[in-house]
């Protein structure tokens, strides 16, 4: 990690996405101390003149619950779900794919059928069929998630070793009697890691368009919990009277997404791949 | 003399770096006459091939001419535009590339690619420049014409895909023709043919030729002149004659004396080696770039900016020396007769070892077929190697040797066969069925100094866990003394334990590679190519640095390789193989003069320079019967190798060689190949 | 055509046609893993369990799970009658092509009509909404990723490059929000909902705009940095640079040397984006409130309508699986490499 950082001179793209995610982190770890109302207090009074003011900076929704704490309090939701989701993908990918890449054969064969298999349905389609049949919930969207990008994953990762299994530092490990688990583990796998963190870096991206697009759809965790694509759909049909209600979640997973996809960018071309 | 083609006055040719401009061409200036030779020779990072590039104004991303002009028939290109630039290239000069196969476009068919070339500056009708495309193709010594118009580059092999660009240059009809590398990673034998081809079209068309190479030698056989260009500039430029009689510049003699030379054996093993590595580009030397490994700098003057102010010598031999006017001998080779260790018993005992790749199908599962209906990269292979000896294996790309080290290692399984490694079978037991102390008495030196080391772990930490792994040392303390140990040996400082590949050279990542083999003291290495990945001046002291450890511990050592000059020099016994067989076994002195195997005839032909010309020829794959080498033999008798397996001939003292023909037959064909 | 691409084809076709049928079991087995939440979905929430215990017999739910698959294959194939339609189980249910017949997929739950009714009337609409997308997609971010992959690192490739990042980042939502707000709320000159009925206030392609718009903006920005890395990438191949200095003119080396080679790896990703459209037709139709099956699937999901979220993604799949063969034809067209073995 050390040596990532040192030859991550900083590009101007890179940095703008390391400050966004970093900011949006620190908002949602510290949702209790910065949010100026209860997220879901419902304030009648308020909802009477939803615009923003100065008791409520963004304004309120219809029900004249503070959208900023609301928009506090999502990031948290998202920032937890996000992580999650993704670092299980991922988890699994490697450990299919890594192996499968590595020892090739019958199992390389069975991965890559199966990942052949799962990635025919389009992404969207897993998640609502999985969530439909399993209802909404903190761990069927982590095992949605898991599930649609766990095939992509494993094909980088088995990609990725397939050329480096051929190079001679392995050859060296094998030479010395190194057991397989050593050899994928400690050998390939941290050379691997440059394409993965980019990748890890856009899936998450996609992982909080997808968060936040189940919300929108009405398919997100069930209502109390704030959730930025659940704030866009209760207030989009108001678009014409009250904007901000609709535009302001929209702003925060925007800004969110091009984080990632910036900070993607700018590893990608500080030569990570 | 006619009027000069070409005239480069003072280049300077400068990349954006990091820190600032680098820059890589300094003080460049060059002469050619029409239809003169000239030959660019110079290491990695000399900056030989940016000087050629820019000859045809084309400089990569991020480069620029600083100062300096070009002239080509006396019209300055340095500030042409596009249009003008256009016109020159492919046109008054042509260029022939480094690694041809990359340098056509996949999706193109050559016939296409040719033409393309032909209309760019000769207007005409598509049927004409297709005619003059297979002119072109039949004057470059390519066989079935139309069929190779209508082929794909991925089709072609190396030195087809050379002819298609040396064709292609050609047909532009170009004064000059520059060459970048246009024979590295090519097969001796190939290379040869290309080489020939290219020095016989020069006489014939007349044009101008600058060819670039990193390989002294190859460029003597064809320039009349000759330039060495060391960290961005030309230090010494002379006639060939000159040049390799009388070099005056130390760096062209440390070059020239490094290599061993594959037609005499000598007493010693060492190489003349030339300390260091070339600098990195960027880093400013006051003076002479060679000081730091110059044997003949004195300080206060070969440090000083006059240091290489250019000196004429006689005629049009120059040389940027400070010392040009004193007679600085060539460092002579220690000549002692060195002690070898006397071969021992039997390590290696190989019993008709052969392998060959099963096929697979969609499920990942090898499928069972008849063993004798496959191509084998290994076939009927025996032979042993003793203790203390070093026994090399030479051959092509495609001989198997690469194949054999790989199982005796324990990278793969051979088929059948057997493989006693100190008296027990490994041939079907991959390294991590092996018990810890075969996987200690044998380990391997690997080719390329890019892969060789996990760029992830530091060089501690590489050679640490050869230590744990191998070497029966336990507690951290005592594995660092190990390592540290080691990297002294190798001769690198103990602060590199700290480093990672990436901040080593090539030639101190080998180090690092030969530390780590070294580590559980092995009885026997293999050596798969140990030095060919490296620049010229860099390999002599890692091939020393091999041979010293070798020495000192008696460690036996299978060497790989092709390059029979250093085969000769450093080899008590030689095996020469072909197509997956052995051709040849013997002594160096037995190998390297007749009575010789074909084969061994046509390598070592290959490798001396300008005797006679070598047949041009496009490898076919081996035939499965018979002699495999028969389908390209000069000698063959139809009707016979081709059919039947070659039977094994042999002297008492273990001279053998798998041939048809008679033992006094062999080597009949030097007494015509001398007086060419 | 010679024998080795046959072979190619051949082989690639067995292959689509094993992961196809693989997925379909997938599919069925997360949609009718367990026999009881089939009855009961079929007679939905106030069934008694005594009901559900009879359906589920009468149509052999307890089987196992592989039986019930390939009998479900049996329907659709039209070799097998679907039991659904037996008047005698009382649903009320019934078709008129009869209970056996290709395509045969069952009674919608939530309509109450049979699927191929329900998706016939409304898989027109998609396929024109995604046909439009297309067409709209494929040239804008061809055109602008070259110009932006053959100018690497000038002021047209840093705007496009920068612009589609920001373009992708965005869910298929967001850009609604942004166009109807824009186009809809402050300028008034575009319809907010797109039900795709004549002789309102909107012209029928006056409504296609927005639902269009948004799938092109979300999926050309990507398609775009995609070409755009493949043709800067291409411009930097050796034969790029022989093609240069063999003294062709630069509008020749990007026409026949460049993009060709360029275009053989964005393929994959084209044809892969056309999948992900059908993710953004679910969400644009459910916005728009456009007549199509994207929609539809949404509500089916979400009402539990087993059959007609089988027939649907039955049909996504067949749309996925198919692009990629008209992928491998294009690579067949355009890499030697693979034509010739």
């Amino acid at each position: 990690m050390r040596t990532i950082l040192r030859r991550f001179s900083p590009s101007p793209s890179a940095l703008i996405g390391v400050a966004l995610i970093v900011a949006w982190g620190l908002v949602a770890l510290l949702a209790p101390l910065i949010a100026p109302y209860d997220p879901s207090a419902i304030d009648f009074a308020a909802a009477a003149d939803p615009h923003p003011s100065l008791a409520h900076w963004l304004g309120t929704d219809s029900s004249g619950r503070d959208i900023l704490s609301r928009l506090i309090w999502g990031a948290r939701t998202t920032f937890t779900v996000v992580p999650l989701a993704v670092v299980s993908a991922f988890a699994a990918g490697i450990l299919l794919g890594v192996p499968a890449g590595y020892f090739g054969g019958w199992f390389d064969a069975l991965v890559s059928r199966l990942s052949d298999v799962i990635l025919a349905f389009p992404a969207l389609i897993i998640y609502i069929i999985l969530i439909t049949a399993l209802g909404p919930s903190l761990l069927n969207i982590i095992i949605a998630v898991t599930l649609a990008y766990a095939p992509g994953v494993s094909r980088i990762a088995r990609g990725i070793t397939l050329a480096l299994r051929e190079q001679d530092y392995v050859a060296a490990a094998q030479a010395r009697g190194e057991s397989s688990l050593y050899i994928m583990f400690a050998e390939i796998l941290p050379n691997a890691r440059g394409p993965l963190i980019v990748d890890l870096c856009l899936r998450a991206g996609y992982t909080v368009i997808l968060t936040g697009t189940l919300g929108f759809l009405g398919l997100g965790l069930p209502p109390p919990t704030p959730d930025w694509g659940g704030m866009v759909v209760e207030s989009a049909h108001l678009l014409p009277i009250a904007w901000h209600m609709a535009v302001f979640p929209c702003v925060a997973i925007a800004s969110l997404v091009i984080g990632c996809n910036l900070l993607a960018d700018g590893l990608r071309k500080e030569g990570l791949t | 003399m006619s009027a000069p083609l070409l005239v480069v006055d003072n280049l300077h040719i400068a990349y954006r770096g990091d820190k600032g401009d680098v820059t890589v061409v300094k003080d460049f200036s060059l002469t050619l006459g029409s239809a003169e030779t000239y030959g660019l020779v110079g290491e990695s990072g000399s900056g030989k091939s940016t000087a050629a590039f820019a000859l045809l104004g084309y400089l990569a991303e991020g480069g620029r001419i600083v100062s300096g002009s070009i002239k080509v028939n006396g019209a300055e290109i340095t500030t042409l535009d596009e249009e003008g630039l256009r016109r020159l290239r492919g046109g008054d000069i042509a260029m022939v590339y480094q690694e041809p196969a990359s340098a056509l476009n996949p999706v193109l068919t050559i016939g296409r690619q040719l033409v393309e070339a032909r209309l760019a500056h000769r207007p005409g009708s598509k049927a004409q420049a297709l005619a003059d495309a297979a002119d072109m193709l039949t004057k470059v010594s390519i066989g079935d014409v139309q069929a190779m118009l209508r082929r794909y580059p991925h089709q072609l092999s190396g030195g087809q895909a050379q002819r298609v660009v040396i064709a292609m240059a050609l047909l532009a009809e170009p004064k000059l023709l520059v060459l970048d590398e246009p024979t590295t990673g090519l097969d001796a034998t190939v290379e040869a043919g290309v080489v020939d081809l290219i020095g016989e079209l020069a006489r014939k068309i007349g044009m101008g030729l600058l060819y670039i190479s990193h390989n002294l030698a190859l460029v003597g056989r064809i320039c009349e002149r000759v330039g060495v260009m060391y960290a961005g500039r030309v230090v010494e430029e002379g006639s060939t004659r000159d040049i390799f009689g009388r070099p005056r510049h130390p760096y062209t003699q440390a070059l020239i004396a490094c290599r061993p030379a594959v037609t005499e054996g000598t007493a010693s093993r060492r190489l003349t080696v030339i300390p260091g590595q070339p600098p990195a580009p960027g880093i400013h030397i006051e003076g002479c770039a060679f000081v730091p490994r110059c044997p003949h700098a004195v300080p206060g003057r070969c440090d000083q900016a006059a240091a290489i102010a250019v000196k004429t010598l006689a005629g049009n031999h120059f040389v940027r020396c400070a010392r040009a006017d004193d007679d600085l001998a060539i460092a002579a080779v220690a000549s002692e007769a060195e002690t070898r260790p006397l071969p021992g018993p039997e390590v290696i005992r190989i019993e008709h070892l052969s392998k060959a790749y099963l096929p697979r199908n969609a499920f990942g599962l090898a499928r069972r077929v008849d063993l004798a209906q496959l191509p084998k990269a290994n076939d009927d292979i025996s032979l042993s190697v003793r203790q203390s000896e070093i026994l090399s294996v030479v051959g092509e790309s495609g001989s198997g040797k690469s194949t054999l080290a790989r199982i005796l290692i324990g990278l793969e399984e051979a088929s059948e066969g057997r493989v006693l490694l100190l008296d027990q079978d490994v041939a079907r037991r991959r390294a991590w069925r092996r018990p810890r102390s075969l996987l200690r008495a044998l380990q391997m030196v690997f080719q390329n100094p890019d892969s060789t080391l996990n760029p992830s772990h530091k060089v501690g930490a590489i050679i640490g866990r050869a230590v744990k792994r191998l070497g029966q040392i336990q507690g951290r303390q005592a594995i660092t003394a190990r390592v540290d140990e080691l990297l002294a040996q190798v001769q690198l400082p103990q602060s590199f334990v700290g480093k990672y590949p990436h901040e080593l050279s090539g030639g101190q990542r080998q180090r690092v590679g030969i530390a780590r083999a070294f580590a559980g003291e092995p009885d026997i290495i293999i050596a798969d190519e140990p030095v060919s990945a490296l620049d010229v001046s860099v390999q002599a002291a890692i091939v020393n640095l091999l041979l010293d450890m070798q020495r000192e511990a008696g460690t036996t050592f299978v060497f790989i390789s092709h390059d029979l000059a250093l085969v000769r020099h450093i080899s008590d016994r030689v095996v020469v193989m072909f197509g997956g067989r052995i051709m040849e076994i013997g002594r160096p002195a037995e190998i390297f003069a007749p009575p010789y195997h074909p084969y061994t005839e046509a390598l070592l032909q290959a490798a001396r320079e300008g005797r006679r010309k070598v047949p041009a020829f496009d490898p076919a794959p081996p035939p499965r019967t018979g002699c495999r080498y028969a389908g390209r033999c000069p000698r063959r008798i139809d009707g016979l190798c081709e059919i039947k397996e070659p039977p094994r001939q042999a002297t008492p003292d273990g001279h053998v060689i798998f041939c048809h023909l008679s033992w006094e037959q062999f080597g009949a064909a030097q007494t015509f190949s001398e007086g060419d | 055509m010679d024998a080795g691409m046959i072979r190619f084809l051949l082989r690639r076709i067995g292959q689509f046609i094993i992961t196809f049928l693989a997925a379909s079991f997938l599919l069925f087995a997360v949609t009718e893993f367990s026999p009881g939440t089939v009855a009961s979905k079929i007679l939905g929430p106030y069934a008694v369990s005594s009901q559900v215990d009879l359906l589920t017999e009468k149509l052999h739910l307890g089987d196992p799970l592989l039986v019930r698959y390939l009998r479900w294959l049996g329907i659709v194939a039209g070799v097998v009658e679907n039991p659904l339609g037996d008047p005698t189980i009382g649903l009320g249910l019934s078709d008129p092509r009869g209970n056996r017949y290709v395509g045969n997929f069952g009674y919608s739950l939530m309509l109450k009509e049979p699927v191929v009714d329900v998706v016939g009337e409304r898989i027109g609409y998609t396929v024109l909404l995604t046909l439009l997308a297309i067409l709209v997609i494929i040239p804008v971010s061809l055109a602008a990723g070259v110009a932006a992959g053959v100018n690497p690192g000038r002021p047209v490739d840093r705007i496009l490059s920068m612009g589609a990042v920001i373009l992708t980042s965005l869910p298929e939502f967001v850009v609604a929000v942004a166009l109807l707000l824009v186009g809809v709320v402050w300028l008034g000159i575009l319809p907010g909902t797109s039900p795709m009925t004549q002789g309102g206030r909107w012209p029928l392609s006056l409504q296609l705009v927005l639902p269009v718009g948004v799938l092109v903006i979300a999926s050309a920005s990507y398609v775009l940095r995609i070409v755009r890395a493949s043709v800067a990438d291409t411009m930097r191949k050796p034969y790029v640079r022989t093609a240069l200095l063999k003294g062709l003119k630069r509008r020749d080396i990007i026409l026949h040397h460049v993009l060709r080679n360029a275009m053989i790896p964005p393929i994959t990703v084209i044809l892969l984006q056309i999948n992900w459209l059908l993710t953004g037709v679910v969400v644009v139709e459910s916005i728009f409130a456009y007549p199509g099956v994207g929609s539809l699937l949404l509500q089916a999901a979400l009402f539990g309508d087993i059959y007609l979220v089988q027939a649907l993604t039955l049909l996504a799949l067949i749309v996925a699986v198919g692009t990629q063969l008209i992928g491998d034809l294009c690579y067949l067209a355009l890499d030697p490499k693979i034509k010739l073995g």
